[in-house]
């Protein structure tokens, strides 16, 4: 997805990985642009923790009525993150650039949205067992478009 | 002469001969062995069919209209080369002028593949087949019947891979090159009639309501066995479950099952569903006359593309007139396929289906289609088996139980000591290994006659109240207990004494009696025994109904304590202001 477009520091950049439940390995991880994708991947990683922390804080109350979008996890300087975790526990998190301020929140929720369709595709897929990493080409393709959107 | 030829009609210049280069090659063919000099004007003269040599079917050498032919040809090819809307049904028409020219063209779907399998499949001794796996027109071409153009446009394209073999190798060439439009692609796709058949056959195997849907996981193992990896499987999934819904419709199997075989010839998986796999292209097409997939049949071996005539779906197009012919073909290919595939006949189908299916070698097809049917077999078998199987434990009540081995008087005294401790599960649980002789039991029958029926795998419950006789008889037979409960369960439900049952039972019993290790006893005893025995299956019968219903009221009251508790819950923090 990189191809064509030169990517600068204004570039809004996406990562989009999803966890799964109960170790929190990563199932697929997109980013764009693809330099800098270690740092995008520890990000990721230490906002699992806060994932953590407000599916916890929610804990006592019936899960029905804990919202699957989380929101900004929190914010540094060059970029925010968002979290969403399904009722199956399984999380997805995008970083996004911080300069990039046309991306609203309804946005970001509807991308969440559709990664969560796009995850529920897979999972009908009687041949994906579910702790697998995501090979779907028409996931892939879903991501790809979402964050040429964005970018 | 071919090279000439192939420089003129465009091919060199393309690089491959594409649907309008072949026909240009073709006319230059018949040009040249008319006589008249290789160039492009000499296509507009009125010329015979060219000649190809070969071909035992003399009768299929049948040039007739050419003159038309030719120069509608010329536009033909290119309307056709647009989008590969070659109309079997106006190959079928024998009598245009245009048809001659269309079958060949059309007929083998403008991919090069086609052409390729025309040379190659030029076995002419089965070389019918061959013919009609190229083209749907070659159905005309050879039953000797059909005395028309769209034959001798079929022997057009067989011939000229025979003679020129420059002109195969280019083909062969293409073959490979997959560069023509998307309606090239799109012919790989298209499912022919015969194959239709045989998607819909397997489906009822593993579904007999063919409105209803196939199961993630039955669907799941049975494209399994057909040895794809797992990710060309799941895209494969991913492709024909449209409204994902982790089901398969029959043309969404339909589609899946194409695209497993197509895999399975070498054929990539797309990225997107084909439009002619669609399940919405796939049920109109349904209905659609077929054309006889006798091509495939006769396909067999020689093809060394992995390409299928899968422009048979042309067939779907084909004219009417042709399915007489077609069967006879049909048998020919598959004398052919047999003795080349060698694959069991059990799968005439089968066979047939995948002769043209494996393009490979003829090994490799034999190979693939052996193991294609088997799989099949074993596939469409298992899951038979596996759906009985299933559908064996949730036997309902009526179930007269006389297929059980065990002892029902083993039950008997579970069901006593569930109740007693009110089990809450419909399931009793495994009775306590050792039963103590029941001394409740009123029977009289004699503990010798206890022992006499341990293993008698009688059918569970007959009701009657003399369940204590039961007691002792079951005492013997502590292992079959939870099988037995489980029988009892399924039986429960009912309160009501079932005197039917009992009758079957009774009836049943002579009949497991039999079984009984009752070697010892004389018949006499046997009978007393066996009296006792019913009886006591009767009461276990009825009682272990009753004990069922009981649990399904204790869980009930359960549910509903839990469902009083959850609100006492969150109510109390209001009220505890």
């Amino acid at each position: 997805m990189a191809s064509a477009v030169t990517y600068t520091a204004e570039w809004p950049v996406l990562v989009s990985i999803i966890f799964s439940p109960p170790q929190n390995y990563p199932l697929y991880i997109r980013s764009v642009p693809t330099e800098n994708e270690l740092k995008f991947h520890y990000t990721v990683h230490t906002s699992l923790d806060v994932v953590d922390e407000k599916i916890s804080a929610m804990g006592k109350a019936l899960v029905d009525q804990r919202e699957l979008y989380l929101g900004l996890l929190y914010p540094t300087e060059d970029y925010k993150v968002y979290g969403y975790v399904t009722n199956s526990k399984v999380k997805f998190v995008m970083v996004v650039d911080s300069s990039n301020t046309a991306l609203r929140d309804n946005e970001i929720r509807s991308m969440f949205r559709k990664l969560h369709n796009s995850y529920t595709d897979i999972m009908c897929n009687p041949f994906y067992n579910p702790g697998d990493r995501i090979h779907s080409r028409a996931f892939d393709n879903m991501v790809n478009s979402m964050m040429m959107q964005v970018c | 002469c071919c090279p000439p030829i192939t420089e003129v009609c465009g091919a060199k210049r393309v690089g491959y001969f594409g649907p309008a280069q072949f026909y240009i090659a073709l006319k230059l063919i018949a040009a040249a062995q008319s006589g008249f000099p290789v160039r492009i004007e000499s296509i507009k003269n009125e010329l015979p069919l060219p000649r190809f040599m070969a071909l035992k079917n003399d009768s299929e050498v049948r040039y007739g209209t050419t003159a038309e032919l030719h120069g509608v040809k010329f536009q033909v090819p290119h309307a056709t080369l647009e989008k590969n809307s070659y109309k079997r049904t106006d190959e079928g028409d024998k009598q245009e002028p245009k048809s001659p020219p269309m079958s060949p063209i059309c007929s083998p779907p403008a991919s090069p593949s086609t052409y390729q399998r025309v040379p190659l499949s030029y076995g002419y001794g089965k070389s019918r087949s061959g013919l009609e796996q190229q083209h749907g027109a070659p159905y005309e071409v050879r039953h000797s019947a059909h005395q028309q153009d769209g034959p001798s446009s079929g022997n057009y394209g067989t011939k000229p891979a025979l003679t020129c073999s420059t002109l195969n190798r280019s083909l062969s060439v293409e073959r490979e090159q997959q560069d023509s439009s998307t309606s090239y692609s799109d012919d790989p796709w298209r499912i022919t009639e015969e194959q239709r058949d045989y998607y819909i056959n397997q489906f009822r195997s593993l579904q007999p309501d063919l409105n209803s849907f196939i199961s993630g996981s039955v669907a799941k193992n049975f494209f399994t066995k057909s040895k794809l990896p797992i990710p060309e499987l799941s895209h494969i999934w991913e492709l024909s479950d449209v409204d994902c819904d982790g089901a398969l419709t029959l043309p969404e199997f339909c589609a899946a099952f194409h695209l497993v075989v197509a895999r399975k010839n070498g054929y990539q998986l797309p990225e997107t569903l084909p439009e002619t796999l669609l399940p919405e292209y796939l049920q109109a097409a349904s209905l659609k006359p077929m054309r006889d997939c006798t091509l495939f049949d006769s396909y067999s071996e020689s093809l060394p593309g992995g390409q299928q005539t899968r422009d048979f779906s042309r067939t779907e197009k084909a004219s009417a007139e042709e399915i007489p012919d077609n069967s006879a073909l049909l048998q020919d290919a598959k004398k052919d396929d047999k003795q080349a595939l060698k694959v069991s006949t059990a799968l005439k189908m089968i066979p047939k289906e995948f002769q043209h299916l494996t393009v490979k070698t003829a090994a490799q097809e034999s190979n693939a289609l052996k193991a294609r049917p088997r799989s099949r077999s074993y596939s469409s078998t298992s899951i038979e088996d596996a759906m009985k199987k299933g559908e064996e434990p949730p036997t309902p009540p009526p179930r007269p139980q006389k297929s059980h081995s065990r002892a029902s008087s083993l039950d008997l005294n579970k069901i006593f000591q569930q109740n007693t401790q009110a089990v809450r599960s419909g399931w009793l649980p495994p009775p306590p290994p050792a039963l103590p002789p029941r001394p409740s039991v009123s029977q009289t029958e004699q503990p010798s006659e206890v022992e006499l029926h341990p293993q008698t795998n009688r059918p569970p419950s007959q009701a009657e109240e003399n369940s204590a006789a039961k007691k002792e008889v079951v005492l013997a037979q502590p292992p079959s207990k939870p099988t037995r409960r489980k029988l009892r369960t399924e039986a429960q439900g009912l309160e009501t004494p079932e005197l039917s049952p009992t009758i079957n039972v009774t009836s049943s019993l002579p009949t497991v009696k039999p079984h009984l290790p009752v070697q010892k006893q004389s018949s006499k005893q046997k009978r007393a025994i066996q009296t006792a025995i019913r009886k006591n299956k009767e009461a276990n019968a009825v009682l272990a109904r009753l004990n069922s219903e009981l649990q399904q009221q204790l869980k009930e009251v359960h549910k509903e304590r839990i469902a009083l508790e959850t609100q006492l819950e969150q109510l109390r923090p209001v009220t505890v202001l």
